[in-house]
């Protein structure tokens, strides 16, 4: 009976990729969508999953979130290296700075531009970019030296070649391209510049308190969350992982933004129009089909039966609809992988779509075979 | 109650009474119908349309419950049957043939025969190649692999009698088979179920008000509003029709 419940659905050409089409747009919509909101989640914790040399992260305790500074004392450094179970700790800087682009090659253009500014331990570099394209971390080292991201040089320059050399201006002080590094594309989308921390003192704007950060590397053989703990006891500040740091950063945009009802809207448009469309057309195949269930219920195949051939075509189209629709999203997710589209597919937003399709393949079924459940078999001899 | 003579019947109905609707829209389909339909023999259920022919038939199969009345088919006692035993009952001992034929869209002819077969739990294969042995005796041998779409209302009601009868029902019923054909096609489809399905151990029961078919019947069964109006032989009838 299951093969001819599937050669009734694929037999009606039209009705059969109608359903799917509408179940496909719904997988699309729903799993595309999840997929930039978590795209985008991830680019707020982009600078803590770049900077990967350290597993602890050590900051005042009012901290909520990654963009949220409440600078430390320099002491502070000083109280965690002397905490047992730290191998080392070092200062790191954060802010944001604004370029001029009004010198050198860009002279005359007036152009200004907010930009990330991250300040490396200036001895050991902790935190350094990890794959750098033109020029070399050494050159961090030379006076007024700046690193810039790739994403953000294609910004300011766009179709310009990756040339090191060229100077622009930040809080009055002479700043100078020395390298061109790969990084992950930011929530904000501004250009990072990366420079040695009493280097970056310099490009922002002078306030009491200056270290954003104390990035820690614990000893091999204590754990991490032992020395976080040791540190906040010992120094009342906050000491989070690295993951935790991060987690904690989704957690507040998800707590405090718009962006998951943004995007939960969507989603649930994307669940509403495919059960419309899907269910709408599985409905009319159904009543179409309707004398052809009456005969099958006449020649003695019962309710229960007829509801499992009912669920079985449901079943089909819905596996077929959720492949392509994934499918097309991963290809989304390819074609617009270098550019500043947010995406990430994490195996949840598989599970999430699937869960969205089955329903609606569920409710679909189950809202059209009331018909045939309740179909009086004699309307055959009708 | 029905006497011993009765039980023997393929069909046998005492005081047997329809009704549809409530209240103001209550209609009396059947009004007390006494009937016997002998087996291995093919009667004729004959009368305009609304007398109830449709509705008795409907009921002999097992496809609508009485209102009132006794029912026996095939022995059982249709009355007090559960409507989950209906369902086995009638996949397992009752063929039928529709007017409209009735065939699934996307299957063969051979497929649509197979059908029966196929609700019984037989395997696809060799239900449809027993499907293909039954459409070579009523003819249908080079259009197996034909959709009902490519096949004229003739061949299409020839599929639908192989359908019927593949699971060897005991009892065939056939709602109109000739009312969508042609005269030159109705006759050869009767002639088939004739040649055919009729068989000492099954018994035809056709509803038709096409008088050019009555010729047919072994027994003419007549309804008028509800009601057997007479029960002739076709012998009988042969000679009331001169």
């Amino acid at each position: 009976m299951n093969w001819i419940a599937l050669k009734m659905l694929m037999g009606d050409r039209a009705k059969y990729l109608g359903i799917i089409a509408g179940i496909t747009f719904a997988a699309l919509l729903i799993s595309q969508q999840a997929a930039i909101f978590c795209g985008l989640l991830l680019r707020t914790t982009s600078q803590l999953q770049d900077i990967a040399d350290a597993d602890i992260w050590v900051m005042d305790p009012n901290v909520e979130y990654f963009d949220e500074l409440k600078p430390l004392k320099e002491d502070d450094l000083y109280r965690v290296q002397g905490v047992p179970g730290v191998a080392w700790a070092v200062r790191f800087y954060k802010g944001q700075g604004r370029m001029k682009l009004g010198t050198g090659q860009d002279q005359g253009t007036g152009k200004y531009q907010q930009a990330i500014v991250l300040g490396l331990d200036d001895a050991t570099m902790v935190g350094a970019p990890r794959e750098i394209v033109r020029g070399s971390l050494a050159d961090l080292r030379k006076p007024d030296a700046v690193m810039m991201d790739v994403n953000g040089y294609e910004y300011l320059w766009p179709g310009e070649p990756l040339e090191v050399g060229r100077v622009f201006e930040m809080n009055d002080h002479r700043a100078v391209i020395v390298g061109i590094c790969k990084s992950s594309r930011t929530f904000q989308t501004f250009p990072i510049l990366y420079t040695r921390y009493h280097q970056a003192i310099q490009f922002v704007p002078q306030e009491r308190k200056i270290m954003s950060f104390v990035l820690v590397h614990p000893q091999d053989d204590v754990p991490a969350q032992e020395v976080c703990e040791r540190i906040h006891t010992m120094t009342g500040l906050r000491a989070i992982t690295r993951q935790q740091f991060a987690d904690q950063t989704i957690g507040y945009y998800l707590r405090r933004t718009g962006i998951p009802v943004n995007f939960g809207i969507t989603v649930a448009l994307g669940f509403i129009v495919g059960c419309a469309i899907a269910g709408q057309t599985f409905y009319t195949f159904i009543l179409e089909n309707l004398n052809q269930f009456g005969s099958l219920k006449a020649m003695g195949v019962s309710n229960t039966r007829i509801l499992g051939m009912v669920l079985l075509q449901g079943l089909v189209v819905g596996f077929i609809g959720f492949c392509l629709g994934v499918g097309l999203t991963m290809l989304f997710g390819v074609l617009t992988k270098n550019t500043e589209v947010s995406f990430f597919m994490p195996w949840q937003v598989l599970v999430l779509t699937a869960v969205a399709v089955a329903v609606i393949v569920l409710l679909s079924s189950l809202i059209s075979v009331r018909k045939v459940l309740v179909l009086e078999p004699a309307v055959v001899f009708r | 109650m029905l006497s011993s003579t009765a039980m023997k019947m393929a069909v046998a109905c005492r005081t047997l009474t329809k009704e549809f609707g409530d209240g103001d829209q209550k209609v009396l389909a059947l009004r007390g119908v006494d009937v016997d339909v002998p087996p291995g023999q093919m009667t004729l259920l004959v009368g305009q349309s609304g007398c109830g022919k449709t509705t008795l038939i409907s009921i002999f199969a097992g496809l609508l419950d009485t209102t009132s009345g006794s029912l026996q088919v095939l022995g059982e006692d249709l009355v007090k049957m559960s409507d989950r035993r209906k369902v086995v009952f009638r996949r397992r001992n009752i063929g039928f043939v529709f007017q409209q034929y009735n065939l699934l869209p996307s299957l063969t002819a051979a497929e649509n025969a197979a059908v029966p077969l196929l609700i019984n739990g037989v395997a696809r294969r060799e239900a449809v190649e027993r499907a293909k042995d039954l459409l070579d005796q009523v003819g249908m041998a080079d259009r197996v692999n034909g959709l009902p779409s490519q096949l004229s209302g003739g061949q299409q009601q020839r599929v639908a009698i192989a359908r019927a009868l593949i699971h060897e029902p005991k009892l065939l019923v056939c709602d109109e088979p000739t009312a969508a054909l042609d005269a030159q096609s109705g006759k050869t489809v009767m002639e088939l179920i004739k040649k055919v399905a009729v068989k000492e151990d099954r018994t035809v029961i056709v509803v038709t008000h096409d008088n050019r078919v009555f010729g047919f019947g072994d027994r003419i069964v007549f309804m008028n509003d509800g009601r057997i109006e007479k029960v002739e032989t076709a012998a009988e009838f042969k000679n009331s029709a001169h």
